[in-house]
């Protein structure tokens, strides 16, 4: 409706502080959860309160404790400062996940062309890749491990090909479901040209379900490092997040902040892998911000 | 019965000085005066990006004016929707998916209040009216484009509004369609005596339709001409082959290009102003 | 959307149901024949692989084993699922009031949405250790706490955008009839957001198994599904293993069909799924 105005985004300057804007909400945030943190900590433990659990420096220690363990050398360990062994470990997990997701990406993607060319494999493999979500990948973990360990595969591409399980399955569900959402004017218009099946699949098929495929990819992205953790921890991989996550959680009791700090360094790698994947997704389809959500 | 301009007794919508301009700086109307009177069918036609569609959201108090002031049946067009004093038609037929037909058409008559017993009556009639029975239980999407629109114009009228607002409601469709729908909005008209306010595109129909015919042009949106359709009542599928017809839509067209060449004038007066 | 459609105006015939039996079966022929073919080559081809028959025991002899022992895997899977259960309650149910609250404070929910989808993005799995902290490791609470997080995020992520992805011209439609903020979420928003919420609904009921399956792991009660596949595929008893395994799929796929079976009930008006 051409009398609607269209808000049209400031430009310019206005770009600069939109970004310094942006940047200050985002502090604000950060420190919002800090101050709620702190503050939850504070009533709770000194009004006695122990619903839902009772606050001490073991359930919630305080945040810059968090930030100071990073700087201690742990009890246990390389010997070196926490934060170098956490970003070490990050990037060992880091390789496993990116192993993981780029095996479980190709697959998925296969899978989904293949079960949008046929429909006979549509109803035949559609069910299991819905049902093989369910299987609970820890439990199995193991039992992957010691069999290509059998076989003389490197423990991290056992854990590799855990994450790439829980990595294939959006993607081939989003590749078919972009595949099949074609636009049906584009394929007649393809037809009129008389072109073959493969140059429509390339040329206007997978084009057109590229979307549908980056957003899977944004979920596979966090799954991939979720596999690559809960990999790690039944396989006795120690290097890894999984197994810092593991060991400290043995040491819970005496050093909480060990765990926390582990746990924030997993936190920042699901979300790096994440935003790797929306910039990546940007480069590619160029669409409006607002879109990629 | 004689339709036209002396109809209006009554007015129904009085316009007066009223501009609009966006938060993005755009001026879309400025210094739009009109007045509607009761039961008579005006047609707002003019070029993209003349405010057609923005007066008609003004009028229905869906935006707000930046200048002026517009009262629908002696009152604020705000108190107007509160009172559920106009029935607005969309280009888009804007149906729920998952109610029925029959609950699409009751949807006003819920929000105001009215019991089952009424609802479901009132929605019979409606549905009778626009020919549409026995699709009640259907779903929206397993109507066609012209009956789906027909719904629409049946919600539009379910509670019987004074005034019915229309934007563009058939621009969707095909000519067949658009032109039995013609026939039918007419005769909705006539059967339920309200006022209509319609927004087009098309200058046949605005003149096949309308006892006037407010053309606009654009930058801004403002009225270039008022020509009154004086066209023998009841109109028939025969009314488009009267010779007066084709003048009526030369006299239209005319009057679009002028502001047409116009807009170019001023733009091309901009341009030099700008270069000096 | 309301685009102009061919007209399409057939009166579903519901047909004899004998034939509509055939077609059900004829749509689920080929996964059966999957099936088949999975269970055989596994059965017969272990040795082909290599695949050591303690790792990876035949079909049937996991079959065997879950009859030997279905009291208490069962039990113990009953008892995981009911974590599971009040975790995705828990979940589902805050992000949903959190979803529709920030529905109703756009600027809000604006300013917080990137926060929820980073937040999403975080492998949340990773924190069971701590709810094991929060709350004793053999309370169902601590993995019913997992749960819930791993739930909550997709969830709200989708019912926040399924509340505010309403087309412009259907919200300007109830405010043609001068309606409140409430009866536009009551009748506008909230049904158009159903599909969204029932897809986040689907994933997050096996997310909220696996949670809780995982959230054993780190420890939990003795009768808890996820101990006692931990503790035996750690004394080599891998058929056990296999049969808790088979026992946790079995759980979560019916929760997932039913979750599938409540949104099919209550989206019958949705094209798709009326079929």
């Amino acid at each position: 409706m051409a009398s609607i105005a269209v808000e049209r985004p400031t430009q310019g300057a206005a770009g600069v502080s939109a970004t310094a804007r942006r940047i200050a909400s985002f502090l604000l945030v950060l420190g919002c959860l800090w101050g709620f943190w702190e503050l939850y900590r504070w009533v709770w433990s000194s009004a006695g309160w122990t619903w839902p659990f009772r606050v001490d420096a073991s359930t919630m220690p305080h945040v810059h404790e968090i930030l100071h363990a990073l700087a201690q050398h742990p009890t246990s360990g390389s010997g070196q400062i926490l934060a170098v062994q956490l970003l070490k470990a990050a990037g060992f997990t880091a390789k496993e996940a990116v192993a993981g997701f780029s095996i479980g990406a190709l697959v998925g993607f296969g899978l989904g062309v293949a079960m949008s060319q046929a429909r006979l494999l549509q109803r035949g493999l559609l069910p299991y890749v819905v049902a093989s979500q369910a299987v609970p990948i820890l439990a199995v973990a193991p039992i992957v491990v010691v069999y290509l360990g059998s076989l003389h595969v490197a423990p991290w591409f056992s854990v590799a090909v855990i994450a790439a399980y829980l990595t294939f399955f959006p993607v081939a569900i989003n590749t078919l479901r972009g595949l099949q959402s074609t636009d049906r004017r584009a394929l007649e218009l393809m037809r009129s040209y008389a072109a073959g099946r493969w140059y429509v699949l390339w040329k206007l098929r997978v084009p057109a379900a590229l979307p549908f495929i980056f957003s899977a990819l944004r979920v596979s992205a966090t799954a991939s490092v979720v596999g690559a953790i809960i990999g790690e921890a039944p396989s006795s991989i120690q290097s890894g997040l999984g197994g810092y996550i593991v060991n400290f959680n043995q040491y819970y009791t005496l050093e909480p902040q060990n765990l926390w700090a582990t746990n924030l360094v997993a936190a920042l790698l699901g979300i790096a892998f994440f935003l790797v994947v929306v910039l990546a997704e940007r480069a590619v389809l160029r669409r409006a911000p607002e879109n990629v959500v | 019965m004689n339709r036209g301009l002396d109809g209006g007794s009554q007015t129904v919508v009085a316009i007066s000085d009223v501009g609009k301009t966006f938060q993005a700086g755009t001026t879309a109307l400025s210094g739009i005066d009109l007045e509607i009177g009761k039961r008579e069918f005006v047609s707002l036609i003019g070029p993209s990006g003349c405010g057609k569609s923005t007066l008609l959201r003004i009028i229905g108090d869906l935006i707000e004016p930046s200048t002026g002031s517009v009262l629908v049946n002696g009152k604020t067009a705000n108190q107007a929707r509160r009172d559920h004093d106009y029935g607005i038609v969309f280009q888009e037929a804007v149906l729920y998916d998952w109610r029925t037909v029959a609950r699409n058409i009751s949807l006003p008559l819920e929000l105001a209040g009215w019991d089952r017993r009424r609802r479901s009556a009132r929605v019979g009639e409606m549905l009778e009216l626009v020919e549409l029975t026995g699709f009640g239980d259907h779903h929206p999407w397993q109507l066609s484009g012209g009956m789906q629109q027909r719904v629409a114009i049946a919600r539009a009228l379910s509670f019987d509004p004074s005034l019915l607002l229309m934007d563009e409601p058939f621009g969707a469709l095909d000519e067949m369609t658009r032109e039995r729908l013609n026939l039918e909005l007419l005769r909705i008209w006539e059967a339920s005596g309200s006022t209509i306010v319609f927004v087009t595109h098309s200058i046949a129909e605005a003149v096949f339709l309308s006892t006037r015919v407010i053309v606009m042009s654009a930058r801004p949106g403002r009225i270039s001409r008022v020509v009154p359709i004086d066209l023998p009542q009841p109109r028939r599928a025969s009314s488009r082959e009267n010779p007066r017809f084709f003048e009526y839509v030369t006299e239209i067209r005319e009057a679009l290009h002028l502001g047409a060449d116009l807009d170019r004038q001023v733009a091309a007066a901009d341009e030099e102003v700008r270069a000096q | 959307m309301s685009s102009v459609q061919p007209t399409a105006i057939q009166p579903r015939r519901p047909g004899l149901l004998a034939n509509r039996i055939g077609r059900r079966v004829w749509d689920w022929l080929p996964a059966l024949v999957v099936l088949a073919v999975i269970f055989a080559a596994w059965q017969e081809s272990i040795d082909l692989f290599h695949i050591k028959k303690f790792l990876a025991p035949q079909p049937t002899t996991i079959a065997s084993t879950f009859w030997t022992d279905r009291g208490q895997l069962l039990r113990a899977g009953w008892f995981t699922f009911q974590e599971a259960l009040g975790g995705y309650a828990i979940g589902c149910g805050l992000a949903l009031v959190v979803g529709l609250v920030l529905a109703r404070w756009r600027g809000l929910g604006r300013a917080l949405l990137p926060y929820a989808i980073a937040a999403n993005a975080i492998p949340i799995i990773a924190f069971a250790p701590i709810a094991d902290a929060w709350f004793s490791p053999f309370s169902k609470t601590s993995k019913m706490v997992i749960a819930a997080v791993l739930c909550f995020f997709p969830v709200l992520v989708n019912t926040l955008r399924g509340l505010t992805s309403v087309r412009p011209s259907s919200i300007e439609l109830m405010r043609s009839y001068a309606a409140g903020e409430v009866e536009i979420f009551r009748r506008v928003r909230i049904p158009s957001a159903l599909p969204f919420v029932f897809t986040a609904l689907k994933i997050s009921s096996v997310l909220a198994m696996i949670g809780a399956i995982v959230g054993e792991y780190f420890g939990g009660d003795f009768n808890a599904l996820g101990v006692l596949i931990n503790s035996k595929s750690s004394t080599f008893d891998f058929k056990e293993a296999w049969a808790g395994i088979a026992v946790a799929c079995a759980f979560g796929i019916a929760f997932y069909l039913a979750v599938a079976l409540v949104e099919r009930l209550s989206l019958r008006w949705v094209p798709s799924t009326s079929e």
